[in-house]
């Protein structure tokens, strides 16, 4: 260990090594910035990206160079690994907090109670105002309705392969769930079209919109539910058995509310996968300009699909409703996702 | 209310491996019987063969007969519930429940297996069960707390307390201290020998020394060698198989002589 750090280190001691001085991160960061901004100012190369390479580059040979002459090899590679974590994690939260800001800043311009309870109804294109309320009562029906069969099937599901199934049947099952993660969401929309409008005859509606909504949700709430009951331990199971409990008991009493605070998180990102569905939708229900409170009868429009229709108009006053509708999507799957980690910690396990 | 048990020429397989072979023994009651012997001689198999908890485990067969008193545990129509019920088992480390308060993981058993009871009567069972675990005094103020929060010896009094609350007539262990310091030792040792006035037990453990202090008759099982089922080499009081064992075996074992 740290053989290598013998030409910086002072004669007396063969533990204490040279090191930079804690201000010397901060200060090359600034050094770095400034000399990027006036390379980009002065040769007028590069936009904001590449002068942010440029930034990092420096940096990271201002530090590397530094570092390794006083305190040697290892800890300048420790540096550059740190340098390179965060960088990467930077990168990976840009696009994300990006993303969240230009749809808040995009969006808030249309907010209103008018938008978020009028419909688009008599609203043409190029006329400002109207609203999501129809979209918002489609999608929490839909996604309502899906939720109300693949949570509960998904989660017995899971429960059969993890604490029941042996043998052939739960292969096949766990081999046709991992087909279905792989299915397009249109194939899902398609299939639906096929079987319930074609085939029964019915007539497109949210709740054929829903049950394709379902088969997207179904792989996931299993596969995540498999997992949260895979890791609950044994021990509990046979503590549980020999206290002379039944297994099913055992399974609803024990195993599912040690496992609970992840497969809600599971069921939640199952939701919010599907609330944001926009493929399926487009085949099983038509779009609509107004209300249509009944989930079971005619066209009934979402969130998505608002996104989408008003997009596709291409005035600025519809595209301006389109940032609204996509600000009020994430909010919806904002607030299920924090009232699901609430419930969560409610029951998960304490101490 | 505590009962025998007599195992009759019981072999254990893992699927088609034969785990132990061919033990015969009886367990007295309001005695404590020790299991004694190597890692992976079966003395843990044996022991939860004698409630059922062995065929948890996918593949897990059992032959022979376990007889509780003179009722055959293996017989036609017995339900493995039913005899997990009146044989309780405590596990080598602790396992209480961590979505449940202390309070409730008393009650687990009672209350899991579906028996309804009024809040009197669960607060009775409670106390008069935590008291039998030697556990009251220190949780007394804080039954409604997580029983994760204890500490190890506490939590596997816990489990002990668990295990009587639904007053069983037997009580396996399984090397209930080895994830135990010393004092948390003594007192759960301490305890074997109060609860044995009102139980069965019989324990496994690696210590022999504990063997010697909380048991009263010793089984000593042993591996005929690598890859063979293990078997049970002696059984006699305790006080002979450390003194004079019989086999040869057993005297190198006892004395660390090992192989």
């Amino acid at each position: 260990m740290a053989t290598t750090v013998t030409q910086a280190a002072p004669a007396h001691s063969t533990l204490a090594g040279g090191t930079l001085p804690r201000w010397a991160t901060p200060v090359l960061l600034g050094v770095a910035i400034a000399l990027g901004y006036a390379l980009n100012v002065t040769t007028g190369l590069a936009g904001w990206f590449g002068t942010t390479l440029v930034i990092g580059g420096i940096f990271i040979l201002l530090q590397s160079g530094w570092s390794f002459r006083v305190e040697g090899r290892r800890h300048a590679v420790d540096r550059l690994a740190t340098t390179l974590v965060y960088s990467t994690f930077i990168a990976a939260i840009v696009p994300l907090v990006s993303v969240l800001f230009t749809v808040l800043v995009k969006g808030l311009t249309v907010m209103s109670w008018t938008f978020l309870t009028y419909s688009m109804r008599n609203v043409s294109p190029r006329a400002e105002g109207g609203g999501v309320g129809h979209a918002i009562v489609g999608t929490l029906q839909q996604v309502g309705i899906a939720a109300a069969f693949a949570v509960p099937i998904g989660i017995l599901a899971a429960i059969y392969l993890v604490e029941y199934g042996r043998g052939r049947l739960a292969r096949w099952i766990s081999f046709f769930v991992d087909v279905m993660t792989g299915i397009p969401s249109i194939v899902a929309g398609l299939f639906i079209f096929t079987a319930f409008v074609l085939g029964l005859g019915l007539e497109r509606s949210g709740f054929a919109a829903a049950l394709a909504l379902a088969i997207l949700m179904l792989p996931v709430i299993i596969r995540t539910t498999e997992e949260m009951l895979r890791i609950v331990p044994n021990d509990l199971r046979e503590a549980a058995y020999a206290l002379g409990v039944p297994k099913w008991r055992t399974v609803i009493k024990v195993v599912l509310p040690t496992a609970l605070a992840g497969i809600v998180t599971g069921a939640m990102l199952a939701i919010a996968r599907v609330a944001g569905e926009t493929a399926p939708l487009l085949l099983t229900t038509f779009l609509t300009q107004s209300y249509n409170n009944n989930p079971f009868q005619g066209p009934q429009s979402s969130l998505p699909l608002f996104i989408w229709d008003q997009i596709t108009s291409g005035t600025p006053a519809s595209v301006d409703r389109a940032w609204g509708g996509a600000l009020v999507l994430i909010t919806i799957i904002m607030l299920f996702y924090i009232t699901a980690k609430l419930l969560a910690a409610r029951f998960a396990p304490k101490g | 209310m505590s009962k025998s048990i007599e195992l009759k020429d019981v072999d254990i397989y893992y699927g088609s491996f034969k785990a132990v072979e061919g033990v015969g023994l009886k367990v007295q009651k309001n005695a404590v019987t020790a299991f004694i012997g190597p890692s992976g001689c079966g003395k843990s198999t044996v022991l939860r063969t004698i409630n059922r908890m062995h065929e948890v485990i996918p593949g897990a067969r059992v032959e022979g007969h376990v007889l509780l008193d003179d009722e055959d545990i293996y017989g036609e129509g017995v339900d493995p519930v039913n005899v997990r019920r009146t044989i309780g088992m405590v596990f080598q480390r602790p396992n209480p429940f961590p979505t449940m308060s202390i309070a409730e993981n008393v009650l687990a058993g009672v209350r899991l297996a579906g028996g309804r009871m009024s809040k009197s009567d669960a607060e009775a069972i409670v106390e008069e069960s935590l008291r039998g675990a030697n556990l009251w005094e220190e949780v007394k103020d804080r039954l409604d707390r997580p029983g994760s929060g204890l500490s190890g010896g506490q939590q596997q009094r816990l489990c002990i307390a668990r295990a009587i609350a639904v007053k069983p007539q037997v009580l396996l262990m399984d090397e209930p201290c080895s994830a135990l310091d010393p004092i948390s030792t003594l007192a759960i040792e301490d305890l074997i020998r109060e609860l044995v006035e009102q139980y069965t037990i019989v324990i496994v453990t690696h210590n022999m020394q504990q063997a010697g202090r909380v048991s009263d008759t010793t089984a000593f099982f042993n591996l005929a060698g690598v890859g063979q089922p293990g078997r049970l080499v002696e059984m006699g009081s305790t006080s002979d198989i450390f003194s004079k064992p019989q086999q040869q075996a057993t005297e190198d074992y006892i004395s660390g002589r090992f192989g």
